[in-house]
C-alpha cells in the first residue's frame, strides 16, 4: 500500500494515514478539525495526544492514537505527565500532542502552560486558535480580536481589549520552537510541523482555527478566511527559535484588511471608521514583527 | 522465620511525619514525583528531590507551579502506566479539588500524603483538619495515621490497595504535630518491600502499540448510561476496597510483623464511655484512657484509620456495648457538626443500640487540642444524660461582641 499520496499544487507529500478519521461531531467547516487531522499525519503513528475540554472534544475523540482527556487548565501539565510516564518506560521516541483551543492556553491554561515551558518539557502545545470560547457558545476569550462581537461582548459594548499576544509571551519563554500557521498555506505548515517533530523541548504552535459557528461566514470559506487572514496580515506567519531568532513570511499577494473583516459577521456592526483604525493598527503591528525579524521570506 | 523476627529486618531511623512520608513513597519505588511547597508539607517533597538529585533515588521529579497541576501531571503519568507520588496540605489540597474528583473517576491509582492543617481566611497555617475529611466525596480512600511508622507503612501498603482496586488513596496526618515530630521508626530493607509491593502491571494505560482512548466518555446520548455504570463501580471498588485494606494488611504482617486495623479499638470491651478520635488526638488519648481506668471509669477509645470507604459495620459492632460515645473532630462541616461525628452518628443509626454521640469540636485554626480538653470531653459526656447540641466546643468561646 502506498504511504504517501503527492499533491501536485502545493509539492507536498501527504501520508494517506489517517489518525483522525471521518466521524467527527464538530460543525461543518471546522478549521480546527483539519488542523489536527493534518498534524497527526505527520506527527502518526508514534504520538500521544492529550486535549482539554475544548471543541476538540468533538473532532478529537475518535482519534486512532492514544488519546487522553485532561482538564480544562491542566492541558500542558497531563502532556507533562504522559511524557513523564513515558520517558519512565524508556519511551522518549513518541511525540506527545497537546492540543487545546485559545480558552485552554490564552486564559484558562497559561498557568501550567507558562509552568511546562519554563521546565521546557518535552512536548508539542499547538494551540488551535479560534478567537474564543466556541464550543459554550461565542464567549470572548482573551484571544478575540478588539471590537469584535461575542456573546459575552454583546453590542453595544463589542470587545474594548487587545487580543492576547501568545506568540510573544511563549517567545520569552526562550522555549526552542514557537511559530505559528495556517491552515490555507499546508505547505508551511507540514514544514513547520516536520521542523518540530525533530526537535526536542517545548514547541509551541498558535493555529488560526476560523471558525464558521462564532465568526458568522459559510462554512465553506474556512480555508479562505484563514488565507485572507494571512494576505492581510492581520495574522503573521512566524517562527521563533530560542525565543530570539524571528523569521517571518511576508504574503507575496495583500489584500485590504477591510475585506478580511467585511467577510464575517461578528465584525458587521463596525463603521468605516473602526475598520480605517483597524487597519492603522495591523499596519503598526506588522512594523513592530518586522523590526525583531532577522529573516523575512515572501510566501 | 518468625515473624517477630522479620519486624528486626531494617534500620532504626530519627524520622519526622514527612521524612515518614518521603521515606515510604522511596521503598514504595515511585516513578513519576510532581509537587508544589506548602506548610507543613513542604519537607516530604524536599526530602524525594534531594534523594532524586543526588542520584540516590531513581525517578522522575517534575517541580510544577501548583497543587493543581502536580496532581494532574500524576493524573496522566498514571494513565501512562507510572507509579506516582505527591504530599500537599491544606490550600493545596483545596486547590486540587476539581483534579481529585478527576483522579477518583478516572481510577487512578495515586497515593498521596495528606498533611493536615488550616484552611484560610485568614491565612493561618496552624493544625486543624477541615482539609482531608472535607474532600471525603471524591472518590479517594483515606487512611488516617497516628504515628510516623504507620506514615511510613501506610504508603507502602497504600500502593498495594491502590492498584489492587485502581482507586487513588491518601495517606494523612497531622501538620506539626506529626509532620515535625521526630520518632524512632524502622525503616524496613528495601528487599522485604520489593518482596510485598510487585512493579506496578496495569492492563490498560497509554501505549502507542495498542492506542485506547483514557478518560474519553462515550458522548452526551449514548454515555450517560455508560458513564453512570462506571460510576457504580467506583463505588463497587470502594466496597471491595474494604476488604483488601484487611487483606493487605494481613499481608503485610506476614512481611514486616505489623498491622493496623480498619479501626482500634483500645479498652473497648466493657467501657461505658468510648472516645471516638483519629490521628494525633487518639494517640494522645491512650494515655488519658489509662489514667482514667486506674480511677476506675471505664472508658475506651476507638480510633479510626480507614476514613474512606468508611467501616460502618465494624464501628456499630465496637460501639454496641457502650452506653456513651464521645467524639472529637478537628473539623467543622459548617452548617452541620463535626465531619467524624455526623459519619459516627449514621453508622450508629442501624445499630440496634443507639447510645447517644456527644459530638466535640476543638482544636480549629492551630488552636491547642490538649490531654485537658480531652479528659474534659470524657468528664462532660459522664456528667451529661445527652449532648446539649450537635456541637460541644472545647476551649473555643462564643464571640463576644464590643461594647
Amino acid at each position: 500500500m502506498e504511504k504517501t499520496k503527492t499533491l501536485k499544487q502545493f509539492g507536498l507529500e501527504i501520508p494517506v494515514a489517517e489518525y483522525a478519521p471521518p466521524g467527527h461531531t464538530a460543525c461543518a467547516g471546522c478549521a480546527g478539525a483539519a488542523l489536527l487531522r493534518q498534524m497527526l499525519k505527520y506527527l502518526g503513528p508514534k504520538v500521544v495526544l492529550t486535549n482539554p475540554a475544548s471543541c476538540s472534544g468533538y473532532f478529537g475523540r475518535a482519534v486512532e492514537i492514544p488519546l487522553c482527556r485532561c482538564l480544562f487548565e491542566a492541558a500542558a501539565a497531563s502532556g507533562t505527565g504522559i511524557r513523564a510516564a513515558l520517558d519512565v518506560m524508556g519511551d522518549t521516541e513518541t511525540t506527545v500532542l497537546v492540543f487545546a483551543g485559545d480558552g485552554g492556553t490564552y486564559d484558562i491554561g497559561i498557568q501550567a502552560l507558562s509552568a511546562a515551558a519554563e521546565r521546557n518539557e518535552d512536548l508539542i502545545y499547538a494551540c488551535y486558535d479560534n478567537e474564543g470560547y466556541m464550543m459554550t457558545g461565542m464567549q470572548r476569550s482573551s484571544a478575540t480580536p478588539e471590537r469584535a462581537w461575542s456573546s459575552t461582548t454583546p453590542l453595544p459594548q463589542a470587545k474594548k481589549e487587545r487580543k492576547k499576544d501568545i506568540v510573544g509571551i511563549m517567545a520569552a519563554h526562550r522555549i526552542p520552537y514557537v511559530t505559528t500557521a495556517s491552515i490555507a498555506y499546508p505547505q508551511d505548515f507540514v514544514e513547520k510541523v516536520l521542523t518540530a517533530k525533530t526537535m526536542k523541548g517545548m514547541r509551541f504552535f498558535n493555529l488560526l482555527a476560523p471558525c464558521p459557528t462564532g465568526w458568522r461566514f459559510d462554512t465553506r470559506f474556512s480555508v479562505k478566511l484563514a488565507r485572507m487572514a494571512v494576505q492581510s496580515r492581520v495574522f503573521a506567519l512566524v517562527e521563533v527559535e530560542d525565543g530570539i531568532h524571528w523569521k517571518v513570511k511576508q504574503p507575496k499577494e495583500r489584500i485590504p484588511v477591510r475585506d478580511y473583516i467585511k467577510a464575517q459577521g461578528r465584525f458587521s456592526h463596525l463603521s468605516d471608521a473602526d475598520i480605517g483604525a483597524i487597519e492603522k493598527e495591523v499596519e503598526e503591528e506588522w512594523e513592530i514583527l518586522l523590526a525583531k525579524a532577522s529573516v523575512v521570506e515572501e510566501i | 522465620m518468625a515473624i517477630e523476627e522479620k519486624t528486626q529486618r531494617g534500620t532504626y531511623e530519627l524520622l519526622s511525619g514527612t521524612y515518614s512520608a518521603a521515606t515510604g513513597a522511596m521503598l514504595s519505588r515511585v516513578q513519576v514525583v510532581a509537587a508544589y511547597p506548602i506548610t507543613p508539607q513542604t519537607t516530604v517533597v524536599e526530602k524525594l528531590s534531594e534523594h532524586i538529585a543526588k542520584g540516590e533515588f531513581k525517578a522522575k521529579f517534575v517541580p510544577v507551579e501548583s497543587e493543581h497541576s502536580s496532581l494532574s501531571v500524576l493524573v496522566a503519568a498514571s494513565a501512562g502506566g507510572a507509579r506516582t507520588f505527591t504530599a500537599t496540605a491544606r490550600q493545596g489540597l483545596a486547590l486540587m479539588h476539581e483534579v481529585l474528583h478527576w483522579a477518583g473517576r478516572g481510577r487512578c491509582p495515586i497515593v498521596m500524603a495528606v498533611v493536615t492543617a488550616s484552611l484560610g481566611a485568614p491565612p493561618d497555617i496552624g493544625m486543624e483538619q477541615d482539609d482531608a475529611p472535607g474532600q471525603r466525596d471524591t472518590g479517594w480512600m483515606q487512611l488516617y495515621c497516628q504515628d510516623n511508622q504507620e506514615i511510613l507503612d501506610s504508603i507502602i501498603q497504600g500502593y498495594r490497595i491502590a492498584e489492587l482496586v485502581s482507586l487513588p488513596l491518601m495517606v494523612v496526618f497531622d501538620g506539626y504535630i506529626m509532620s515535625h515530630t521526630y520518632e524512632p521508626v524502622l525503616v524496613p530493607d528495601q528487599e522485604v518491600v520489593d518482596a510485598f509491593l510487585p512493579p506496578r502491571k496495569t492492563k490498560f494505560k497509554i501505549d502507542p502499540d495498542n492506542p485506547l482512548r483514557i478518560f474519553q466518555g462515550a458522548g452526551a446520548v449514548a454515555g450517560a448510561k455508560f458513564a453512570s455504570k462506571l460510576r457504580r463501580r467506583a463505588q463497587d471498588a470502594m466496597e471491595i476496597a474494604k476488604d483488601v485494606i484487611k487483606e493487605v494488611n494481613e499481608e503485610f504482617y506476614q512481611h514486616f510483623g505489623r498491622r493496623y486495623g480498619v479501626i482500634d479499638c483500645y479498652r473497648t470491651e466493657d467501657a461505658d464511655v468510648v472516645l471516638v478520635a483519629v490521628t494525633s488526638v487518639a494517640s494522645m488519648a491512650h494515655d488519658v484512657i489509662d489514667e482514667l481506668r486506674q480511677k476506675g471509669q471505664k472508658v475506651g477509645l476507638l480510633r479510626v484509620r480507614m476514613f474512606r470507604p468508611f467501616p460502618t459495620q465494624e464501628i456499630a459492632a465496637a460501639l454496641q456495648n457502650a452506653s456513651k460515645i464521645a467524639v472529637i473532630d478537628r473539623n467543622i462541616s459548617y452548617g452541620r457538626s463535626g465531619i467524624l461525628a455526623l459519619e459516627i452518628r449514621a453508622a450508629m443509626y442501624g445499630a440496634a443500640k443507639k447510645p447517644p454521640v456527644f459530638g466535640f469540636i476543638g482544636g480549629l485554626a492551630g488552636l491547642s487540642l490538649k490531654v485537658a480538653d480531652i479528659q474534659h470531653a470524657i468528664d462532660y459526656t459522664y456528667a451529661h444524660e445527652q449532648p446539649e447540641g450537635e456541637i460541644i466546643w472545647l476551649g473555643i468561646p462564643p464571640w463576644e461582641e464590643r461594647g
